[in-house]
């Protein structure tokens, strides 16, 4: 044990620990960072909280002028494009999915994989400005004409397409929002699917079972948990998704029953107000409605991640 | 005989609705890429790269915003990146499976997907607040925040790619945990710890919702990092939705040039990881 200098030891040891503080440091910091973050809007929203206390969440009125905020009609558009988006969203994904790991020839599968990835890397402003100036005038032109003549007289859900065709509105952003988070849960349920033993599936084939019934009755039920955290991945893109709904929604703080009308979300009252707000409380209040998309987001991202961990050890069992 | 029609039929109605949504997929991505050409195309010129933002309805480029989204996504980077890679390698290296790095991989995620106009105003928040007005660093640090979790992420699952033997010979040569990971781990994971940079770079230089309440924008040359920088997403959202045509020119040219970049930047890091998993394939 000659050859060991101690002095060179001793060093090594406080390289050792300094490295390995450094890592821990940084590795404390991510949690530092979501409690800041919570922390920060807390502080910043309460001036708005206290002055309206629970009833923020519950009005509809937001006038500058008087002082007077309310959440409820950037909540109600948040939700609903984001309804829409993923009643659009998830089919389809679900279908690109099946596609990729059942259909697609083995020589197109990385290509298109590859594609839908690229879709998903499109930052959302593109998104925005194509939405506004391509597909906005599209939809006003020959999708919503059709939905107010034909759907705008179903009794129940006419309300909802009644008015004129803006081409902008809840619907648009809706759309827009659809192909944004696409990706996202196209790419994860195909890694889902991608876990499923062949031997199950190879098992429905034996029985003479279709694809798709291999795929309903196989597939789907041993990959449900993934494609719930998935969805809910998706969704959480959504909900917080803020420049491509902003060019497209219109911007207007009411409730409008019908789905063509423009709206507003959280995320592009924020962006579209904050840096002209005056006041404390006007500034305070649009702190207070990110707070309240971060506790949203939040509470769906988590659970998402909770589901596909989930899943992740199950597969590690199984495998 | 019925009964197998009827399932045939089901499974070509199914399937033939899977292949229209592919094909919609794919549309949309193809749509966007043409309208981004036609229009961005037309307003290529020379002088986006040598003319400042104009007043509106006047000529002009785009120099100023190209050279702030520049700095504040590379300093985005600098900032944010080694707190990733070092982070990623105490999950990897040292916590593993200890309880705290299970909470620090499940915030990771979280804050991996979430929304980025949040980030905006937490910088605001403990930044532009604090500092009385908005700046560049400002903007810097949000998009640092978003280059975290992308790099932390990436380092993880390529450190853990590492085939544990050349760990183990390291630590049997006597060297130190600290020392096997500089001189062994990282050379051994450059490719794919560069990967998570270039991902990491893609994220934030497209980013629009955590720069406009902290680096704002500004119609002028400014180096000043302690001053409002112009960028150019914040433009790209400003001119486009402006009445003015020389405007929504530049906002177009601008959203091609960010959208080539931000492809090229991720199809490279796809490149370089396929080449990663080959190389490896055929090394073992």
């Amino acid at each position: 044990m000659a050859i060991i200098n101690p002095r060179h030891a001793a060093k090594q040891l406080i390289y050792e620990r300094v490295f390995r503080s450094a890592t821990l440091s940084a590795a404390i910091l991510v949690l530092l960072i979501l409690g800041g973050v919570a922390v920060s809007l807390m502080r910043g929203a309460w001036p708005a909280l206290k002055g309206f206390g629970f009833s923020f969440v519950t009005r509809e009125i937001w006038n500058p002028v008087t002082d007077q905020f309310g959440a409820l009609a950037p909540i109600y558009g948040t939700v609903v494009t984001s309804a829409i988006a993923m009643l659009l969203a998830v089919p389809a994904g679900f279908g690109i999915a099946l596609f990729l790991t059942e259909l697609c020839p083995p020589l197109l599968k990385r290509p298109i994989g590859v594609a839908v990835e690229l879709l998903a890397a499109v930052p959302s402003i593109i998104f925005g400005i194509w939405g506004l100036f391509v597909l906005a005038p599209v939809l006003q032109r020959h999708v919503q004409p059709w939905l107010i003549a034909h759907l705008g007289v179903v009794p129940g859900i006419g309300h909802l397409f009644k008015g004129p065709p803006f081409g902008i509105g809840v619907l648009t952003a809706g759309v827009v929002l659809a192909i944004m988070v696409l990706p996202f849960i196209a790419a994860t349920m195909r890694d889902v699917f991608d876990t499923v033993p062949p031997m199950l599936k190879e098992s429905g084939y034996g029985l003479g079972a279709t694809t798709w019934e291999v795929m309903w009755n196989v597939v789907v039920p041993h990959s449900r948990v993934g494609i719930v955290g998935g969805v809910m991945l998706g969704l959480g893109r959504a909900l917080g998704e803020t420049m491509a709904v902003t060019f497209v929604i219109g911007n207007a703080h009411r409730i409008s029953s019908s789905l063509l009308a423009p709206g507003t979300t959280i995320s592009s009252a924020i962006a579209n107000e904050f840096t002209e707000a005056v006041g404390d409380l006007y500034t305070s209040s649009l702190i207070a409605l990110g707070l309240l998309l971060f506790l949203i987001t939040f509470t769906v991202i988590a659970a998402a991640q909770a589901m596909l961990r989930r899943l992740e050890r199950r597969g590690g069992a199984a495998l | 005989m019925n009964r197998r029609a009827l399932r045939k039929a089901k499974n070509g109605v199914f399937l033939a609705l899977s292949l229209i949504a592919t094909m919609t997929g794919l549309a949309c991505l193809a749509a966007i890429l043409w309208t981004l050409l036609s229009h961005g195309l037309a307003g290529m010129s020379w002088h986006l790269f040598t003319a400042m933002t104009p007043p509106p309805g006047g000529q002009g480029g785009l120099l100023n915003a190209l050279y702030g989204s520049a700095v504040m996504t590379l300093l985005g980077i600098l900032i944010g990146s080694p707190i990733g890679v070092l982070a990623g390698t105490y999950l990897a290296e040292y916590g593993r499976k200890s309880r705290l790095s299970t909470a620090i991989r499940f915030i990771n995620d979280v804050l991996l997907s979430a929304p980025s106009i949040i980030i905006g105003l937490f910088i605001y928040e403990i930044v532009v607040v604090r500092m009385g007005h908005f700046s560049a660093i400002a903007g810097a640090l949000s998009l640092a925040v978003l280059a975290i979790p992308v790099t932390l992420r990436t380092t993880e699952d390529m450190l853990n790619l590492v085939p544990i033997g050349m760990k183990d010979s390291s630590a049997a040569l006597g060297a130190y945990p600290w020392r096997t990971t500089i001189s062994v781990l990282y050379p051994a994971a450059r490719s794919g710890i560069v990967t998570g940079l270039l991902l990491a770079i893609a994220r934030i230089s497209g980013e629009t919702a955590p720069l406009l309440f902290t680096a704002l924008n500004n119609q002028f040359w400014s180096t000043n990092l302690n001053a409002p920088m112009a960028n150019l997403p914040v433009v790209i959202f400003q001119f486009a939705l402006s009445p003015y045509k020389d405007w929504q020119d530049l906002a177009w040219a601008g959203a091609l040039i960010i959208t080539v970049s931000i492809l090229v930047l991720s199809i490279s890091a796809r490149v370089l990881l396929a080449l990663l998993q080959s190389g490896r394939g055929s090394g073992r």
